[in-house]
């Protein structure tokens, strides 16, 4: 049915593996979707060569994430596809919620200017697949084999040895570590009889992705019983290609099969669009959504990531931009420890931090479903009240829950953080480099980065990375407008990387290699910082003993 | 400890208690429902604390008997 856009073919090919004895390699990722193919750029970029294994023979088809947030831009940019999602990909910015035939309430999820990413694009899943494929044969690094699927999975302590089916026939592969990317029905979950425990919601989606040219605004429109869809609900998106989202909600009673075919669907959106409106349907499903997670994400020498971990319902995108600050979590962690630059201690903290992240996924995608599914009358009547109240009161209106946008998680009770307050990521800004106009991010990407904030006054260190036999500390200055240019350093010419990093002149924060924030001081000491360094990377010991010397 | 302010503050009770009653006249099921639910996010919103909100819930739940809801399902 899709007219718009013609999934590529990946050819399999033969892997030397199928030939000789059981090859072992140190990172399998099983699944090659959105979050799979994440971290294999993600590994690759810092150096680590991954297997990936693919049933499928092309990127994902047909209706699925569409709304790629802000965080999910900064990530991909730093895997080198974020131009082209931002270029391809429809910005928007406002959410706008209807109630009947009236609107009740508006969102700007990206109030300010001064940011590189808009809060949200929308874009088909498949490109961002697309590309990431791309990207993963660029680097040279990423062994891509489609038409390979898992049937089986032995963990053992020390490594992970997997079946493989293949046209050619079965063989075996071992490795050091799996990453089970392999999506919502995880196979790999299942062979390890993981329970996937949470909530159903008992009402069924219809998806279709029509086009059709119309001018509707490139905005995030949500209708709560709409005068052309009585009683349920209706959204509407724009995407690149002159396709256009719709839901619409149907009730648990429906009958997922015959609401698929067109002389069901078509009049629906004739209901919603216009009788005369044109319109070719693109692609047409039936969901019921959930809300799930397994209890932890690490198990032994197996790391779960994306819908394989956890699923949520699709009502604020938290799905794929989740799964995508997932292996921004997993990737530099386990590239460390591969290259003998942390204990594999560091691996657990992937669990300490993305299970407090997914249940804030869970608990604001439960809550918008319970609004926009109410499962009892009780519940009804709130959400009834809520809506009626919101047309002429005000106040009801930041009651109306359709859904609240994924944010980028706040890691607030890491182990990895050396005092509180820390564990956020650092907020892009504008900044001049060598007298041109740049961006704050990309120059937290590699290592760690200690920030500096600085004028005149501010001593700061002479080289510009420190300690390159260790885990290497990049040093960013970061200069106040009206102080005195330095070689390398960053001007901060609207004192925006003041305003949001809450910086004062002689202060410094150090980031990780996924730009959170770890720690921060007053002035500068260098045992502070490798202490603190130290700490990210899960050396407890040598933290502490650095911690002691620099009392 | 509370701070939610349980001692008699309303003067002629009798009053408001026939006027709660007589709001709901002729309603349905789901329409006093809303109703109910449309008093309480207008004076939870007044009251502009969801800690007292939440004390109050908590004996409005106190006294009731419990069934298991039929709602939605796990897995
Ligand atoms: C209608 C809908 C709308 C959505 N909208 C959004 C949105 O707007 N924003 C958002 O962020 N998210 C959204 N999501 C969620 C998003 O699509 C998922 O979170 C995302 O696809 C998860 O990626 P993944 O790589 O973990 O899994 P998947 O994309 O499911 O990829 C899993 C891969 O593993 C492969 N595989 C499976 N089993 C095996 C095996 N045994 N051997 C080898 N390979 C295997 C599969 O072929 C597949 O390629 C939406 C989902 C739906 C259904």
């Amino acid at each position: 049915m899709p007219k718009t856009y013609e999934n590529p073919v990946f050819a399999y090919r033969r892997s030397p593996d199928q030939d000789g004895p059981e090859a072992r390699h140190p990172v399998v990722i099983v699944g090659a979707g959105l979050v799979g193919l994440a971290a294999a750029v993600d590994l690759a970029e810092r150096g680590v060569r991954t297997v990936v294994l693919d049933d499928d023979e092309t990127v994902s088809f047909g209706s699925r994430a569409i709304c790629f947030s802000k965080r999910t831009l900064e990530i991909c940019d730093r895997l080198g596809v974020g131009r082209q999602m931002l270029d391809k990909g429809i910005t928007w910015n406002l959410g706008r919620v209807f109630f009947g035939e009236r609107e009740v309430y508006s969102f700007d999820l990206l109030p300010e200017s001064g940011h590189q990413f808009p809060a949200f694009v929308n874009l088909q899943q498949y490109y961002a697949e697309e590309w990431l494929v791309a990207r993963a044969a660029a680097t040279g690094l990423v062994d891509l084999r489609w038409r390979n699927r898992v049937t089986g999975v032995q963990a053992r302590d020390d490594g992970v040895t997997l079946q493989i089916e293949t046209p050619d026939g079965p063989y075996p592969l071992a490795c050091d570590w799996l990453l089970a990317a392999d999506g919502a029905k995880s196979f790999v979950r299942r062979e390890l009889g993981l329970e996937f425990k949470g909530q159903v919601f008992k009402d069924r989606f219809l998806i279709a992705d029509v086009v059709m040219q119309a001018d509707f605004p490139t905005e995030r429109w949500f209708w709560f019983d709409p005068p052309f869809h009585k009683g349920q609900s209706a959204l509407l998106h724009k995407q690149p290609d002159d396709v256009w989202r719709i839901d619409l909600q149907l009730g648990w009673d429906a009958d997922p099969e015959a609401e698929k075919r067109p002389e069901k669907v078509i009049p629906r959106l004739k209901a919603m669009l216009g009788e005369d409106a044109r319109f070719d349907l693109e692609w047409i499903s039936v969901y019921t959504f959930q809300c799930r997670r397994i209890d932890r994400f690490r198990h032994g020498r197996v790391f779960f990531v994306g819908d394989a971990a956890h699923q949520v319902s699709p009502f604020g995108a938290r799905g794929g931009n989740g799964g995508i600050q997932d292996t921004d979590n997993l990737c530099w962690k386990l590239a460390y420890v591969l290259q003998g630059k942390a204990q594999e201690s560091l691996l657990d903290s992937y669990d300490a931090e993305r299970i407090p992240a997914t249940d804030e996924n869970i608990l604001n995608s439960t809550r918008s479903t319970d609004f926009i599914t109410p499962k009892n009358p009780a519940s009804r009547a709130f959400r009834d009240a809520v809506l009626e109240l919101s047309a002429e009161q005000p106040f009801a209106r930041a009651w109306v829950n359709s859904g609240r946008l994924s944010k980028p998680a706040v890691l607030s009770d890491s182990p990895l953080s050396s005092g509180a307050g820390l564990g956020w990521t650092a907020p892009d800004a504008p900044v001049l480099r060598d007298g041109r106009a740049d961006w704050l991010l990309p120059h937290l990407h590699e290592d760690f980065t200690l920030l500096i904030y600085a004028d005149d006054e501010t001593a700061v260190p002479e080289e510009s990375v420190l300690e390159t036999g260790d885990v290497p500390i990049r040093v960013l200055t970061v200069m106040l407008p009206q102080a005195a240019r330095r070689a390398g350093a960053l001007v901060d010419a609207e004192g925006l990387v003041a305003e949001r990093l809450g910086l004062a002149p002689g202060q410094w924060l150090l980031f990780r290699p996924d730009q959170h924030a770890c720690a921060r001081g007053e002035m500068l000491d260098m045992a502070g910082v490798r202490a603190a360094r130290d700490r990210a990377l899960g050396r407890v010991e040598r933290a502490a003993a650095a911690q002691r010397m620099v009392v | 400890m509370g701070r939610l302010n349980t001692l008699g503050r309303i003067a002629a009770p009798d009053e408001l208690y026939e006027a709660l009653l007589e709001a709901h006249r002729d309603l349905d099921e789901a329409e006093s429902r809303k109703l109910d639910a449309k008093l309480i996010l207008l004076l939870a919103n007044h009251i502009g604390d969801a800690a007292i909100v939440r004390e109050a819930l908590d004996i409005a739940r106190a006294g009731a008997t419990t069934q298991t809801s039929p709602g939605s399902g796990t897995a």
